[in-house]
């Protein structure tokens, strides 16, 4: 399903952290989202994945998700978008009324999204944890089914995990952990998934594995928005760029147009090493613009 | 283990307990004695064993059980919620307000006008304390801030009932005060049980209705609520019935330490240990070990009778200091 995002905001404390962001991503993309620290990437994926109070709009094919921004997790920031609309009751009433309202159980089945901070609470075994991605499709005090079941070894097998099955995930390595929440939300099995920074912190043949996953989700026909700090992996798998400055869009587009010389120095000012082969471009980050001591 | 050859187990265990309650006390019936005086109706009705039978040890049995299944299920819905071992039905305030409402009435001399005077000041109590946790995990729901409100609620209601105690003017009263703090099953009656029972019975709904909350919560808040958890929701299903099932079991019996915590930490490395799964054994679990306690409480002192309470907290204290010292991180 083609997203489609107009005109996100999000203040947190009082301060615009992402700052009129819009976005269309065709299906079957895998979307590398950059920027530097602080940049408002994790946030803008939060506010897409309904977990912070945004305003603006967001569709995803024919599902108008602009009622998800009503928070989840909530924050004083509530307050910022609650004032907005009391100062315009009647518009406010009119967009109630006129759109498709869509809960967070809904949401669950349309948005995956795999948070930054890697957090399981039990010694659960790795098989239950993954299956809890299927929470937003079983009806309530039901058994897993059949279905449930495949789903949830394909979705192990898509990370790599299916060696750990029957191990406890809090006694995995951190790579394997992160692996294992990711095959979580892969079980989701959603249109859109939204993975913030999946590859840190995995050894090199883990991060080429996760973003072969992900290219495979995409081959399936799903949308993959996943924020990278690596320059290498998101040149060499991601089918588009969207890099963000300072809660601003400042370039969207492939990896060879958005890359450029110019944009890694005035974004993150660094110089990059730049080689092709067939599969495309190699870049690698190589020093700072304007050091003064040269290795 | 698998949790249908657990739950069955546990669930026997509680029963044969029950029963071991029904026949245990001062009075030193035979079993035969003991079975005629609850079921026979005509002969035996007015006679000492009917009367004891069935307006003393039933209502003290089926307390015990209720009482146990709230503790146990509580204290395992608050793990699970809060992601932390250490969670137990008294971390939210509950017990403590609930004392406080009782202790309140205690002072204020209605204790002796109704007996139904001391249940409703205790259950007065823990619906304070429910608003007041509700309405700020409402305006700043974080979990953080519900625990916190938790312990600064049960310290308040400690320190108030510190008060009451000080300013009690009559020395039988304090006395009075502390027994009942102490927490009893003894001298209750069906009417408590009316009272209690229905209550308790809501409660464990609500908490059943967060199961699938506490599962995706083990994940975190943002996990969960991407998985279609509406946090504010479960925050409510969980608080609201915790308050109600451990309010209703403060109202008739005081306060109880220890199952609640205890409980889920037993029965935990019996199951898969996603904290749904853990919900029924833990209710079950509570009810044997209450009734179990309730039953030796009667039998270590047979003259003087032991508060529950108590025993509870002698036995507890230690017990779940050596099962950290034997697990340390393995039980989470």
């Amino acid at each position: 399903m083609r997203l489609t995002v107009d005109n996100i905001r999000v203040s947190l404390g009082g301060r615009l952290v992402v700052n009129g962001v819009s976005l269309s991503i065709e299906p079957g993309r895998v979307v590398g989202l950059l920027g530097p620290n602080g940049a408002g990437k994790s946030t803008l994926m939060r506010a897409l994945a309904g977990q912070v109070a945004a305003s603006g709009t967001m569709t995803l094919g024919p599902h108008d998700l602009t009622g998800a921004f009503c928070s989840q997790v909530e924050s004083p920031d509530v307050r910022i978008n609650a004032e907005k609309q009391r100062d315009r009751p009647v518009q406010r009433f009119y967009e109630t009324l006129h759109r498709s309202r869509i809960g967070p159980a809904e949401r669950a089945r349309l948005i995956a999204y795999l948070p930054q901070a890697r957090a399981i609470g039990w010694r659960l075994k790795v098989r239950d944890l993954v299956a809890l991605g299927r929470l937003p499709w079983r009806s309530f005090g039901s058994r897993a089914s059949a279905e449930d079941h495949a789903v949830v070894d394909r979705a192990m097998a898509l990370m790599d995990v299916t060696a750990l099955a029957d191990r406890i995930a809090t006694e995995l390595s951190g790579g394997e952990q992160a692996r294992v929440l990711a095959a979580r939300a892969v079980a989701q099995h959603t249109p859109l998934l939204i993975a913030d920074e999946p590859a840190s912190g995995l050894d090199p043949a883990h991060q080429i594995t996760m973003m072969q996953a992900l290219r495979r989700l995409a081959g399936d026909g799903r949308t993959v928005l996943v924020s990278l700090h690596d320059l290498t992996l998101a040149a060499r798998w991601c089918d588009e760029i969207v890099m963000l400055k300072e809660g601003t869009l400042a370039a969207a587009g492939t990896p060879e147009t958005v890359l450029t010389d110019e944009r890694l120095a005035e974004i993150y000012g660094v110089r990059a090493h730049r080689a092709r082969d067939a599969k495309g471009l190699i870049l690698a980050p190589v020093d700072l613009i304007g050091a003064s001591d040269q290795p | 283990m698998r949790p249908a050859l657990l739950n069955t187990g546990l669930a026997v265990l509680a029963l044969g307990l029950f029963v071991l309650s029904l026949l245990v006390g001062p009075a030193d019936l035979r079993f035969d004695e003991s079975i005629l005086g609850l079921f026979a109706a005509a002969q035996y009705h007015g006679e000492g064993a009917g009367i004891i039978m069935r307006e003393i040890r039933l209502p003290r049995a089926l307390l015990g059980l209720g009482i146990g299944i709230s503790l146990g299920l509580s204290g395992a819905v608050l793990q699970g919620f809060l992601r932390n071992p250490l969670a137990e039905p008294g971390i939210i305030g509950v017990s403590a307000t609930a004392a406080l409402g009782a202790v309140a009435v205690f002072y204020s001399g209605l204790a002796g006008s109704s007996l139904y005077a001391l249940p409703a000041g205790a259950l007065i109590g823990a619906l304070t304390a429910v608003l007041i946790l509700l309405a700020i995990a409402a305006r700043q729901g974080s979990t953080l801030t519900l625990i916190l409100a938790g312990v600064a609620l049960s310290s308040l209601a400690g320190a108030l009932t510190s008060l009451v105690l000080n300013l009690s003017p009559n020395p039988f009263a304090a006395y009075e005060i502390i027994f009942w703090l102490l927490g009893s099953l003894k001298d209750r009656s069906m009417e408590h049980v009316a009272l209690a029972l229905p209550l308790m019975a809501l409660g464990w709904l609500l908490i059943a209705l967060s199961a699938r909350a506490i599962d995706a919560l083990s994940l975190g808040e943002e996990a969960a609520a991407s998985l279609g958890i509406h946090m504010g929701r479960a925050r409510f299903l969980i608080v609201a019935g915790v308050a109600l099932s451990v309010g209703a079991a403060t109202a008739v019996a005081g306060t109880i330490g220890f199952i609640g915590l205890v409980v889920p930490h037993l029965i935990r490395p019996l199951t898969d240990r996603l904290p749904s799964s853990l919900l029924l054994p833990a209710a079950l679990g509570g009810a044997a070990l209450l009734l179990a306690a309730d039953s030796a409480a009667r039998l270590v002192l047979p003259a003087g009778e032991l508060n529950v309470g108590v025993l509870t907290a002698l036995i507890g204290a230690p017990f779940f200091l050596w099962l950290v010292m034997r697990v340390r991180r393995e039980m989470l």
